[in-house]
């Protein structure tokens, strides 16, 4: 609003004064650098106090001045009104930003002095926006759907290149392009440059539209594993043109299939071998905790840079050392590590895109480059999109035969819609050697305008698309109660019935791979440590209690401490109740923002928000008329917010380029598999034992958890009850724990905990609310959290965390020694 | 482990299966291999062991619900045929249903049919009709423990209220169908089993 108007034009007068006499001064100084000595011996009269010492600091200078503008930029984008944000897609603001800016430097100097230059964009730019892809991927996602990503990737990319360019040479003999000196291997370039869907450019759209996971990963995993294919076209038809039409035989064609395999798989090896190397480092760097985050980004950017030198898949290396390298680097390096990794390269990899396409609009404003050829790129444009659609909906056909989960139309619609083209093809067009091609404006054109269209035109049309074709998103609430309960229990059953139905196939190769990758590779590039800390129990334990420290202290501080001594629940019920119809408009926004919540367990955010933003002033509201109404709202929000959530509605994509959460399901497991447990063991006892239940749960408080269902283990359990009337429960249950939650109507018989944590003896003044005391953990000694999920920082590690966690049937059989360091 | 569990499987039988539940010939070998290797005490049958083992049934909150529903009334062993038949359920809907000319009427995995299974998931006593109390239990066992008593009541009531159109109190499985006539039973009820 008014503020951005003044930061644009701050920037503008800024850039045009300051640049300006630097660009002037730029030329004198030209000359001067050239006999520095001799200027000086010329004009020193007296002692200087103070240069000008502009040629000193010049390149370093305006590096800085433009990272300055592109944050400033950025800054701008974000404060515009709020209308056209939701509109148009940030990365299109700042491309038209740039074209403003362009304009300006243009206006100046009448030269485009600041360009994209390929080898900034490759080299400085592009590696940590891949890294941080990588290194945030959904892993499992990603490798279930790797089937679909690599056709996708490199069938799909072929299959664009070849019609594209193939269609334009057909309509070039056709005559419809006029005159140009350009023949078919140069159509066949050009087309596979453009043929590339851009991981830059999808991200940056995507990510505002959230689209479910599986589409995402598909578009991006495709955008990201394409370079592979990319980056031999491009070369193999560079070389074809510089050795001309004739000497290309069958020879030359078969090299350049087999360039394929060996730059895509020679890059991707490249890449695994730096992430083991970087594991392995992080392995030994206990005692350099402070610069171990460091090794992250310098071996990830070695590894891009080797493979660039080695002229293989640059890209396709970091991506598989980011991809791998996640789960070793987290558990190696210290936790504060972990978290400067995460925001360092969120960081990176924000500027990085920013300046992208910044530059990109700023690029633009070049007089030298336009050539416009009208049929050239209207063609271009008309041939991207529809090859596009046609091959999406080609290779979905055929992947379907195959798939468990077939892809459905819509998402196949946005798949297609979704081919962005980005930086990427334009670096590649301006790599282009001019004496080799002739039309290399042309083509530098064309590309700008194709990216232009895809970035701005797609990335605006991109949200109402996607809301008109109703794609599967995250949920929508005008549902009725019974409607939403169904949802959820259908969810539930069928996620019950595929693991009834053991989804055979693929779940023995990855059982067997965890079991491979548990005993071999993780005995390899983790530490010790860490090995023993991936015990589930241990490392929720231990973040569970960081976490419940970190609510602890922020809802003591906003609260006050009397806060603590009203029961929470009241707290909820009555706040609904005052000021549920007034605020109705509030609390779905506090909905959706419960899942941006950092830190959140998902009911302390709803109350810690919701307190915040009403005056806590108790308003006597009390209209019974508006009872009904408010029931409904309260039945409403009470259920949305506590249903638990099922397996498959995990589906909201958790790739965010500026938001990380650290997954909140862990809780709700707990409870779920603990009620099962009591449950299963009720019924057991009631039909084979007839004992008191009270006392047998009680034996369980001070059992170690390990998930071995024990599948004809008896031995290695029975001694751990030590019990015989416990073994025969053995065969069906795993040991069981009390966790740190009580529920009062399960086990009204039992004894009320009388421990309360450590740090609350001391403050007696302040009693914990009900939930902080379910959540705080009790005595380390004694108990374990219950927590059959596998954890890792990076928390899009967790997904369908029923799935792979609990199918590593061998469970280390921890012994009972308190592994415990509080 | 796969040719000595489809020497058990005769063929008549899996004929017989196929026309009861639309399987296909391959489908329902696999599934007897799935079937087999839940079997542990190797006695043909699976009992509510055998599926408890399976670990992630442990973690969903209707887990114990759906596994007996396998089992039908009263039994505690179901046959490989039973097993079949509960699975059938959720086959996707085809648009050319070959056993759409069952004389038993519709083919088992036709949307009443997969309702059906939903309903008598929530209908532990088998008399046609959600009460209050079954709602109430079903609620509280998807429902996290931060919720009370209370609350769990108003949404049962609340619930109740938007189904029942005769004012019995309870869903029958008429009103069942009806208030889900807008949700899309076929695709959330449906798994895709391999070919």
């Amino acid at each position: 609003m008014a503020s951005s108007v003044y930061l644009c034009l701050l920037r503008a007068v800024f850039l045009v004064c300051f640049v300006n006499p630097l660009i002037q001064g730029l030329s004198e100084d030209e000359s001067v650098f050239q006999n520095p000595h001799h200027q000086q011996e010329e004009n020193l009269t007296g002692l200087p106090i103070v240069t000008f010492k502009w040629h000193h600091v010049e390149t370093p200078y305006l590096v800085i001045i433009w990272v300055f503008v592109a944050g400033l930029a950025k800054l701008s984008v974000v404060e515009l009104n709020h209308h056209v944000i939701s509109v148009v897609p940030e990365s299109g603001l700042l491309i038209i930003l740039g074209f403003i800016l362009g304009g300006i430097v243009w206006g100046a100097d009448r030269a485009q002095t600041f360009k994209l230059l390929p080898p900034t964009f490759f080299y400085y730019l592009l590696p940590q926006i891949i890294l941080d892809a990588s290194y945030f991927m959904p892993n499992k996602l990603f490798f279930s759907n790797l089937g679909a990503i690599l056709i996708y990737a490199i069938f799909g990319t072929c299959w664009n290149a070849a019609t594209v360019g193939l269609s334009l040479w057909g309509c070039y003999e056709a005559g419809v392009m006029g005159n140009l000196d350009i023949g078919l291997l140069q159509f066949l370039l050009f087309g596979s440059l453009i043929a590339a869907v851009d991981p830059v450019a999808v991200i940056a759209v995507f990510e505002e539209v959230h689209v479910n996971e599986v589409l995402f990963i598909l578009v991006f995993g495709e955008s990201l594993l394409n370079d592979g294919v990319t980056v031999v076209l491009y070369n193999v038809f560079d070389a074809f043109v510089a050795l001309g039409g004739p000497r290309i035989d069958a020879a030359e064609i078969f090299k350049g299939i087999f360039s394929f395999v060996v730059v895509a798989f020679g890059g991707s090896f490249l890449g695994i071998g730096f992430a083991i190397l970087l594991s392995l480092l992080t392995r030994c760097t206990k005692h350099i905790q402070i610069i171990e985050a460091g090794f992250v980004f310098v071996v990830g950017y070695l590894a891009y840079l080797t493979a660039e030198m080695l002229s293989l898949s640059a890209i396709l290396s970091i991506t598989f050392c980011g991809i791998c390298c996640q789960k070793y680097v987290n558990a190696n390096m210290d936790e504060k590590s972990v978290t400067t990794v995460r925001h360092a390269m969120k960081l990176l990899a924000n500027g990085s895109e920013t300046m992208i396409f910044l530059f990109l609009g700023v690029t633009a404003i070049d007089t030298e480059i336009w050539v416009w050829n009208t049929g050239f790129i209207l063609l271009t444009l008309l041939f991207v999109f529809i090859y596009r659609i046609i091959g999406t909906f080609l290779f979905t056909w055929m992947l379907n035969k195959f798939r468990l989960v077939p892809i459905e139309v819509i998402d196949q619609v946005v798949m297609s819609y979704g081919g962005l083209r980005g930086a990427v093809a334009y670096g590649l067009a301006a790599l282009l050697d001019e004496d080799k091609i002739p039309e290399k404006n042309l083509m530098i054109s064309t590309t700008l305008i194709v990216v232009y269209f895809t970035v701005i035109l797609q990335g605006i049309t991109m949200k109402p698309l996607v809301q008109w074709l109703k794609v599967k998103r995250a949920a929508h609430s005008d549902l009725k109660l019974i409607e939403k309960l169904n949802n959820r229990a259908f969810d539930h059953i069928l996620a019950a019935v595929e693991d009834i139905c053991g989804r055979i196939g693929d779940n023995w190769w990855t059982r067997g791979w965890n079991r491979f990758e548990e005993n071999y590779i993780s005995w390899l590039l983790m530490k010790p440590k860490a090995r023993k800390n991936r015990d589930y129990l241990f490392s929720i334990f231990h973040k569970l209690n960081l976490e419940d420290a970190i609510n602890y202290v922020s809802e003591g501080e906003r609260q006050g401490s009397l806060a603590f001594s009203r029961s929470d629940e009241a707290a909820n019920v009555d706040f609904k109740k005052q000021f549920g119809s007034e605020f109705a408009d509030v609390m779905p926004n506090i909905m959706v923002d419960m899942s941006n919540y950092e830190l959140g367990i998902e009911h302390f955010s709803v109350t810690s928000i919701v307190k915040d933003t009403i005056p806590s002033v108790s308003l006597d509201i009390h209209g019974q008329d508006r009872k009904n109404a408010m029931d409904d709202i309260n039945a409403h929000h009470l259920l949305q917010q506590h249903l638990y959530r099922s397996r498959k509605h995990q589906h909201r994509h958790k790739y965010s380029r500026s938001h990380f959460s650290i997954n909140q399901n862990e809780d709700e497991v707990q409870e779920i598999f603990q009620r099962t447990m009591r449950s299963r063991l009720e019924s057991f006892k009631s039909t084979k034992m007839g004992v008191n239940p009270a006392k047998k749960i009680t034996k369980h408080h001070k059992k170690e958890l390990t998930h071995k269902m024990p599948n004809g283990h008896p031995d290695g359990t029975g001694h751990l009850y030590g019990d015989e009337e416990v073994e025969g429960l053995c065969v069906f249950l795993p040991h069981l724990i009390e966790a740190g939650i009580e529920n009062p109507v399960f086990l009204p018989d039992m004894d009320s905990p009388t421990h309360s944590p450590p740090w609350l003896m001391e403050t007696e003044a302040v009693a914990p609310s009900q939930r902080a005391q379910r959540r705080l953990p009790w005595t380390p000694n004694r108990l374990r959290r219950l927590a059959p999920m596998r954890i890792s920082t990076c928390s899009t590690d967790s997904f369908l965390m029923a799935d792979v966690s609990l199918t590593l049937e061998e469970h280390e059989e921890h012994s009972q020694t308190d592994h415990v360091e509080m | 482990m796969g040719s000595r569990a489809s020497s058990l499987l005769r063929e008549e039988d899996i004929e017989e299966i196929k026309k009861e539940t639309g399987f296909s010939h391959s489908q329902i070998t696999r599934l007897y291999s799935r079937f087999h290797s839940l079997d542990k005490g190797e006695n043909g049958a699976l009992s509510r062991e055998d599926f408890q083992r399976i670990p992630e049934l442990a973690i969903n909150p209707l887990g114990d619900r759906i596994i007996n529903a396998f089992f039908p009334e009263g039994e505690d062993q179901v046959n490989f045929r039973g097993f079949m038949r509960t699975l059938a359920h959720f086959r996707p809907v085809e648009d050319n249903e070959k056993n759409k000319d069952l004389t038993s009427g519709e083919p088992l995995n036709s949307r009443t049919n997969k309702l059906h299974f939903a309903f008598q998931l929530y209908d532990l006593d088998r008399d046609d009709k959600i009460s209050r109390d079954e709602l109430l239990q079903v609620l509280r066992m998807m429902v996290g423990v931060n919720i009370s008593d209370e609350q769990l009541g108003s949404i049962a009531d609340r619930t109740i209220q938007e189904a029942d159109t005769n004012g019995d109190m309870c869903i029958s499985f008429s009103e069942f169908t009806k208030v889900l006539e807008k949700v899309d039973v076929e695709q959330k009820m449906s798994i895709r089993f391999l070919h």
